[in-house]
């Protein structure tokens, strides 16, 4: 049975945003408050213990994340909340920005205990700007209200590439550089920000801690898939009756997803693909309908649970067409950094849209594959990584509607 | 010490060491591209990948610090396709040019594309089709060559702390771009050309004007003179397969004869008449309370620089001319009259370490002589392709002297050529100006080698005078904010834009390590040390020059020919 469950959109419609009471009618920071009275230490083994794994896209464990900036020596700190959100067709962040922003700060303030920060910063998308004005009147009534304590949180809004959601581009362009990824290691838990000990997490991800702190971790570790526990947003797109979102375990599959909960195709047409993780994503084909949506499965079928966009294709969808505006997409997003996505990124265009027009062969598939395949591996960031996957899958998945257009 | 596995061999490095690092130690040479012995790491062109176990992405070896009992694999077939297709797409969006660049056969990319053996690219070539900028008389910049490395920016950045190049846009269309993307001479570009050695390829390059001289030497009016700037020597051998400082000078001097100069003198001369009259100067402003304290004014990238960055201190600038162009003064004047040749016939050319010089000949101010004083400035590259294309055996060219008048020098002038070297040479002769007496070691250790800055104080018979040496911008720049800030008591200071000295001038063969800067300086030191006169008021020419023309340092003579004065550069995005 798919059922929703809300932890993160726990109080979607039961509070106003801008009413800091509301949160606190709610329990709204008890959580910081039962934290505070914790030592960090201890803090970080109970997010370590509720297995808690990044939701922007990477999967890190949580915990273990925070144990590094707790271990790293500084005397300055930060906590960073990934708040980008530039993957098209998702909009959890917003969501939980929107109707709840408080659980957010609340999850930054129990991380800046745990780690020993003093300071906050939300990178939040460029085009939110009304997110961001909701944001700043509710740091202030928390400010007013003294439930941040000595925690200081600014936000700062992006710089509109879709780059600058990587962590380490998003570290750059808030230190006032061109948003570009840096080489790893070192990661920004050990040097981030201005070279300190920093933590980036995605919206989602600390909007799960306070509940976490509430009702521990052996609560949370049960609910869903046991290797990426807790539930997931979902941002259904495409060719499905429902448009909308949903929260749900992460046990639940992509078919309960799409069919349970986001009520089929419309108009009778038949599945064709779904895309999940937003454009860097895998088209999966009908077969693999069955793997929940967690971390490890979709890895597992070589896709990718990534922001948790979920984009529907039926039957009367082009699939070479659509992957070929993806590639566009990433000839256009390539920040130029490294040269294998530099030009592999545009490269990938240009043999699309030969494909595409009927001016391809095999030959150009194959050429394709390898600079995908190359690609993935040797590409200095995520975007690089991954741009290829959604030629490299449908490839795999739907060869044939390649072939049908080789000259 | 940490312990690894490279392609099976045990190696042992210290920690913090890189993978390329510990691979070299193994004697395994890992290809790179972006990375740069001296800049910091950037991991941007992917060329120096590699497998470690346990990974399932391929790491970069120049950025990725190794680890207790890390697995590496160098040369793995999933390693060679993927070296092999970055090269392939760097190459697909290069000119097919190799044959008419100027770095052909010292290119960084033509190396990687040969060792990768690249033949049937599968990408179609394409090229950018930007406009060359040849906005300034000393560099040109082919983007259309660019592999976007970025090494280019650190060393206008870091080095040289002037910052005239940045990129701009992003993905395929990313550039490096002069300030603002308008052309380099309207940026704070001061001409160093720090940036042509750190290019791998040809994407920065001199302006190149060897068929300026060509032509010279084809017309039968012309009488072609040369000067050669002391720091050449050491390195030109380089380009004709020598070892650095192994080209004798006098074999160097009977080159020059053999493709076609008329007259071979040597700036040498000028730099000991410059210590004579610097070395006065600065007597001059210490005892009437001048500004102090006084720079060094020979190195004419340091001249833009203070001209751009330091408008307020220009007074602090040594108004001596470099040498170069006290040279050209004289060349037209003092020596066109001993030869008793129509100076409207000299055609001056001169051979310099420096892409800056270009410029600083092309100031409209200089022409004391009645003429432009300097007609064509070729850098040592430039001589080096020269003398390539003359087909001599040099290690079978004979020895030959340079002519008169004004081809006799010191050791004090050759030194000029490295950082310090010019102090070291002015406290030779101020020495023995103020105390008197004979100087006994005529070494001033203290302001020679590669560190940045240099400081030391000599006592002149009781009177302690304080210097500083500077060399890189950068350097310059931190002892210039103390200046400026009244925060120290220098009486001399000098500065070098290229670091190393001229020896590292952005006209030398391309040089990408410091090391081969600290070797360059040896040779120099041992040119000196070989010398039978070493302090510039012993140069016997010199001294016949104030006999004849000048009579006294800081004459009215040497106001004319000698001396110049700078002015604030306004650059706009300052
Ligand atoms: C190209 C690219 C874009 C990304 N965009 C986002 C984003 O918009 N939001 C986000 O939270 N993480 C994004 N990430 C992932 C971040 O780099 C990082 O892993 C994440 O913020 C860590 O938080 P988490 O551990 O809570 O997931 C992106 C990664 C890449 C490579
Ligand atoms: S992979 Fe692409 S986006 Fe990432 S650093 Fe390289 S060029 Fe930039
Ligand atoms: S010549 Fe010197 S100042 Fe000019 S761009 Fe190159 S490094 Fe920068
Ligand atoms: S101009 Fe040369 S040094 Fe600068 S980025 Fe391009 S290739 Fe690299
Ligand atoms: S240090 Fe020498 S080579 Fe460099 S700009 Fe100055 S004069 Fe030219
Ligand atoms: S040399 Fe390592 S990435 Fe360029």
């Amino acid at each position: 049975m798919a059922e929703e469950q809300r932890i993160v959109l726990r109080n979607y419609g039961k509070i106003d945003p801008l009413k800091i009471d509301d949160y606190i009618a709610q329990n709204g920071y008890k959580s910081l408050e039962k934290a505070r009275a914790m030592d960090p230490k201890a803090v970080i083994d109970e997010v370590k213990k509720s297995n808690l794994r990044g939701r922007g896209g990477a999967g890190f464990n949580c915990g273990q994340k925070w144990s590094f900036a707790y271990q790293a020596q500084a005397d300055e700190k930060y906590v960073v909340c990934n708040a980008d959100e530039g993957e098209p067709g998702t909009y959890k962040d917003r969501l939980i920005m929107e109707n709840d922003p408080h659980t957010l700060f609340e999850g930054m303030a129990i991380c800046a205990h745990a780690i020993g920060a003093k300071k906050g910063y939300i990178y939040c998308r460029g085009e939110y700007p009304y997110i961001v004005e909701i944001l700043k009147t509710a740091i202030s009534q928390a400010k007013e209200k003294g439930v941040l304590g000595d925690f200081d949180i600014e936000v700062r809004s992006g710089a509109g590439a879709y780059v600058c959601g990587e962590e380490t581009a998003l570290i750059e362009s808030l230190e006032g550089k061109r948003g570009e990824p840096r080489f790893k290691p070192p990661y920004p838990p050990s040097e981030g920000l201005w070279g300190k000990p920093t933590i980036v997490n995605n919206v989602e991800t600390f909007a799960n801690i306070p509940v976490i702190m509430d009702k521990g971790a052996e609560w949370f570790a049960a609910i869903g898939v046991p290797s990426y526990p807790g539930t997931k947003v979902v941002t259904l797109t495409g060719d499905v009756n429902n448009r909308t979102f949903f929260e749900v375990p992460t046990h639940t599959t992509i078919r309960e997803v799409i069919y349970k909960l986001g009520g089929g195709t419309p108009g009778g047409k038949k599945f064709k693909a779904v895309q999940i993780g937003g454009t860097s994503g895998a088209f999966i084909p009908e077969s693999q309908l069955d793997t929940p949506i967690a971390f490890d499965n979709m890895s597992a079928i070589g896709a990718t649970l990534g922001s948790g966009a979920v984009f529907v294709l039926d039957e009367t969808r082009e699939i070479v067409d659509t992957v070929t505006r993806i590639t566009g997409f990433f000839e256009h997003e390539s920040c130029g950094k490294c040269a294998p996505c530099r030009e592999g990124t545009a490269r990938c265009a240009e043999l699309m849209e030969k494909i595409n027009a009927g001016l391809g062969s095999q030959k150009d598939l194959n050429l394709l594959e390898k600079l995908g395949r190359v690609m993935t591996y040797s590409c200095l960031c995520g975007l690089g990584q991954a741009a290829p996957t959604p030629a490299l899958s449908t490839i795999k998945h739907f060869r044939a509607d390649y072939e049908a257009k080789f000259i | 010490m940490i312990n690894l596995t490279i392609d099976g061999i045990q190696v042992s490095v210290p920690k913090g060491s890189t993978i390329l690092q510990a691979a070299a130690q193994a004697g395994i040479r890992i290809p790179t591209l972006c990375w740069h012995p001296d800049q910091a790491v950037k991991a941007n062109c992917r060329i120096c990948v590699c497998e470690v176990e346990g990974n399932r992405l391929l790491q970069a070896a120049c950025s990725t610090p190794v680890t207790d009992g890390m697995v590496v694999k160098t040369k793995t077939p999933k390693v060679i396709e993927a070296r092999t297709m970055i090269l392939e797409l760097i190459l697909a969006n290069h000119p097919q040019d190799c044959l008419n660049c100027i770095r052909n056969q010292n290119c960084e990319l033509q190396d990687l594309a040969a060792e990768y053996f690249i033949r049937d690219n599968p990408f179609e070539n394409k090229t950018r089709g930007y406009e060359l900028d040849r906005s300034t008389p000393s560099i040109v910049r082919d983007q259309n060559k660019c592999v976007l490395c970025r090494r280019c920016i650190d060393a206008c950045s870091v080095t040289q702390s002037v910052y005239a190049l940045g990129l701009e846009n992003r993905g395929v269309s990313s550039m490096v771009v002069p300030t603002l993307g308008e052309p380099l001479i309207e940026s704070p570009c001061v001409m160093c050309g720090q940036c042509i050695h750190a290019c791998p390829v040809g994407a920065i390059y001199e302006n190149e004007q060897i068929d300026e001289l060509l032509a010279a030497i084809a017309d039968p009016d012309k009488v072609v003179v040369t000067q050669i700037a002391p720091a050449v020597r050491v390195a030109l051998g380089e380009e004709i397969g020598m070892k650095t400082g192994d080209l004798p000078m006098e074999v160097l001097v009977n080159g020059l004869r053999q493709v076609g100069f008329d007259y071979v003198l040597h700036t040498n001369f000028t730099a000991d008449l410059t210590i004579i009259e610097e070395g006065n100067e600065l007597l001059k402003r210490l005892k009437e309370g001048g500004t102090l304290p006084m720079f060094t004014s020979c190195s004419p990238g340091w001249i833009n620089f203070c001209e751009t960055f330091y408008p307020d201190l220009i007074d602090n600038l040594s108004t001596c001319k470099s040498p170069q162009q006290m040279f050209g003064a004289l060349v037209k004047t003092y020596w066109a009259e001993k030869m008793n040749i129509d100076p409207g016939n000299i055609y001056s050319v001169s051979i310099m370490p420096c892409t800056a010089k270009k410029y600083e000949a092309s100031r409209p101010e200089m022409c004391d002589s009645g003429y432009r004083d300097v007609d064509l400035v070729l850098t040592t590259r430039e001589i080096g392709r020269l003398f390539r294309m003359s087909g001599i055996d040099f290690s079978k060219l004979a020895p030959s002297q340079f002519d008169p008048w004004m081809g006799q020098y010191t050791g004090a002038a050759v030194i000029f050529g490295a950082t310090g070297g010019v102090m070291e040479a002015a406290l030779r002769t101020v020495y023995e100006i103020v105390t008197e007496q004979e100087l006994q070691d005529v070494n001033f250790r203290m302001v020679r080698g590669m560190e940045g800055i240099k400081e030391a104080e000599v006592d002149l018979n009781g009177t302690v005078v304080k210097v500083a040496v500077a060399h890189g911008l950068s350097n310059a720049r931190k002892v210039m904010d103390q200046v400026r800030a009244g925060q120290c008591d220098y009486h001399f200071i000098e500065i070098m834009a290229c670091p190393g000295g001229c020896i590292g001038g952005g006209g030398q063969p391309i040089t990408k390590a410091n090391a081969k800067r600290a070797e360059r300086i040896d040779a120099i030191y041992i040119e000196d040390e070989g010398l039978p006169i070493r302090k510039s008021h012993n140069n016997p020419e010199v001294k016949m020059i104030y006999n004849e023309l000048l009579h006294e340092p800081l004459g009215y003579k040497s106001h004319e020919l000698l001396h110049t004065h700078y002015q604030f550069k306004n650059k706009k995005y300052l």
